[in-house]
């Protein structure tokens, strides 16, 4: 079941909604919007599933209207139309049309934020901060105390309980943040770029703990990013916005495979595919190897050949006449220790990262093996193309 | 340029008609207003005058090292003090002590919730802002003599005329810091569950602290202003002495109940002062 369901909402800000909606209707842009009826529109006929469990990131640049769809989900902005349901138990509750005491509900137990800008109360120590969620929800005070005291543990901050936010680093304020966030037990987590007043260093760090407290949570995240690099790290799905549209919505790899519009291909094409892509969208088809004598040539100046049966399954390879040995490589084997001229053989699902660093320490090309079959090959050419941003195909419109 | 001059406005009648109604129609009115505010002003200068002088001297150096931990702070306020009480004074301070504080208790009571009313509802400072400007501007002398007429003579028209030069400071912050409350702050509260009450007091009231705690000093040091002109209409206190003195051209009284003023001007200035705000002034 969908833990959020958006369906064509319409988020527009001003007085006059209902007229800038038919303008809408009809076509008209942004722009025109703006300068007839003096509304602005953050969010634009946008439909989206987020699965239970899934970490979908809003992706877009400053204005695509990301942040408004993110504040609508907890009813920090208004729906105008359309359909936002939110999964409570066994139903699914509509924000958009619930009353104010229904909403107050969502957002005690089922719904938490965590902020750019951490949004801390300056007034109150860390662990009384950690407990407002609790507060507002109207637990009593040594509960709430001892809940907000095992988040901050959570979070590695329970030392600094009696602090204030101003004495803390920006990303210790942010953790902060988040343990206010867990305190609330909620299933959804909405972030608006939490991490993105950060310096880099701390923010690749917070990205990986978030990444591993989500392994043990398990919470629907809906994330909120202008930098696709951290999208595709710490995304499952990924949603590209652009001025108030949803334009491209999927895995993270059919994004950088496919992107839709040339929007998005600019995203793609600015950002590091080593940590997103995998051998079967890089790799060279064993139908497209040249066949010299019965055997497939994966490099012709040195002559490095590997022989397969009828079957397709690989039994010996050699270099200009010397045999290679074959090493299955699987997940997680290290990669440091292995020799040079060693040929690797690795399922279709590497990804790119370890690819390359099995190529930098062999010195050959890596074979794809599915099914017991040799299904293609990764040679230098594969990966220079990855990443020169070559490896997508523009299917626009 | 004659037809001018010559069909004056009677704007000053109006005024005094509408005066003249208020009096006749609603005197019962004030005047329970005017009882139960003396009586009430009346009764606190009794109970501090009960004690012997050393009593509210040990409690003011006590309340001043209890907020500011600071020894020079406390022999200031306990020299200052005694010298109130060597030159004579000590009743006439006690009175203008408690007429400080029940102006500004009653301005702070209703100055905070019109500022939080004015914040959250743009149309009603709209109105407010030329009136507050009017309050703070108009001469005090002009509406002494309205009070005077609806209130009689006393220590309440001192204190109503106090109320109405001091209230615009705590309406004025208040209203400044709840409309300047961070909206993520805001955000925050609405978005883990804050109901608008819980909003008011758990988010908004605390972030806007420092600055209604600057209107109520501001409010504190308004209302001494206001003790010679109190004065004027009969309130007792500091100010008494002070008129007397001018009255006379006596300028050793003058000067010592002038001198007096100014002690219980910097006590209450320095005691009410927050500890982490000595750098603004």
């Amino acid at each position: 079941m969908a833990a959020i369901s958006i369906r064509n909402v319409d988020v527009v800000f001003g007085e006059n909604i209902e007229q800038s909606l038919a303008l809408l209707d009809q076509g008209s842009s942004r722009q025109e919007i703006i300068e007839t009826t003096g509304d602005v529109v953050g969010v634009a006929n946008a439909s989206i599933e987020v699965q239970e469990g899934e970490i979908c990131v809003l992706m877009g640049l400053s204005g695509s209207g990301k942040s408004s769809l993110l504040r609508a989900v907890n009813g920090l902005n208004a729906v105008s139309r359309g359909e936002l349901l939110v999964q409570d138990g066994d139903q699914m509750v509509d924000i958009a049309t619930c009353d104010a005491s229904t909403l107050l509900h969502m957002r005690t137990s089922k719904i938490s934020m965590v902020f750019q800008k951490f949004a801390l109360m300056p007034w109150m120590s860390v662990v009384d901060n950690v407990a407002f969620g609790l507060d507002m929800k109207g637990m009593s005070k040594q509960k709430r105390r001892a809940k907000a005291m095992e988040k901050l543990e959570m979070v590695g901050l329970s030392e600094w309980k009696d602090k204030f936010p101003h004495e803390l680093s920006g990303g210790m304020q942010q953790r902060v943040g988040l343990a206010r966030a867990f305190a609330m037990d909620s299933d959804i987590l909405l972030m608006d770029e939490p991490f993105s007043a950060l310096d880099p260093l701390i923010r690749s760090q917070l990205q990986d703990e978030l990444i591993e407290l989500q392994q043990r949570l398990n919470k629907t995240i809906l994330f909120v990013s202008h930098d696709l690099d951290e999208a595709l790290k710490i995304g499952t799905h990924i949603a590209i916005m652009e001025s108030a549209k949803i334009i491209q919505h999927g895995k993270p790899e059919d994004i950088v495979l496919n992107p839709k519009t040339p929007y998005v291909a600019d995203f793609v094409a600015h950002t590091n595919p080593l940590n997103v892509l995998c051998g079967r969208s890089l790799m060279t088809l064993v139908s497209d190897l040249p066949i010299v004598n019965g055997e497939c040539v994966l490099n012709p100046h040195d002559n490095t050949v590997v022989n397969v049966n009828a079957e397709g399954v690989i039994t010996t390879a050699s270099r200009q006449g010397e045999a290679l040995p074959l090493h299955h490589w699987s997940e997680g084997e290290d990669i440091e220790r292995m020799a040079e001229g060693l040929l690797v053989i690795a399922s279709p699902d590497v990804p790119m990262r370890s690819a390359i660093e099995i190529r930098y320490k062999t010195g050959l090309p890596l074979l794809l093996e599915e099914d017991g079959r040799l299904v293609g090959i990764l040679s230098d050419k594969d990966f220079y193309h990855a990443l020169l941003g070559k490896h997508f195909t523009l299917d626009a419109a | 340029m004659n037809w001018i001059t010559e069909n004056k406005i009677p704007l000053g009648s109006w005024m005094e008609a509408f005066v003249d109604w208020l009096t006749f129609n609603a005197a019962g009115f004030f005047d329970a207003i005017s009882i139960s505010l003396e009586w009430m002003i009346i009764s606190m200068v009794d109970i501090f005058q009960w004690f012997p002088p050393f009593v509210p001297m040990a409690m003011t150096a006590a309340i001043a090292w209890w907020l500011h931990r600071s020894i020079p702070l406390v022999i200031f306020v306990v020299t200052a003090l005694l010298l109130i009480l060597n030159l004579g004074y000590w009743q006439e301070m006690l009175e203008t002590f408690v007429l400080v504080i029940a102006a500004t208790t009653l301005s702070v009571a209703m100055g905070i919730p019109i500022g939080i009313l004015a914040a959250h509802k743009p149309w009603v400072y709209t109105i407010l802002r030329p009136i507050l400007d009017l309050m703070q501007t108009i001469p005090t002398f002009v509406y002494l003599i309205p009070t005077l007429v609806l209130f009689g003579l006393g220590v309440v028209p001192g204190l109503i005329s106090t109320i109405i030069f001091a209230v615009a400071a705590p309406i004025r912050l208040t209203y400044l810091g709840i409309s300047r409350v961070p909206e993520d702050l805001i955000e925050a509260g609405r978005a883990f569950g804050a109901t608008p009450f819980k909003l008011l007091y758990k988010v908004e009231l605390p972030a806007a602290m420092p600055n209604i705690m600057a209107g109520v000093t501001q409010c504190i040091m308004l209302s001494l202003s206001m003790v010679v002109i109190a004065a004027l209409v009969g309130a007792d206190g500091l100010g008494k002495p002070v008129i007397r003195a001018l009255n006379t051209v006596n300028i050793s009284q003058g000067f010592e109940a002038g001198l007096a003023i100014v002690l219980v001007a910097i006590i209450l200035d320095r005691i009410c002062k927050a500890p982490g705000a000595k750098e603004e002034g």
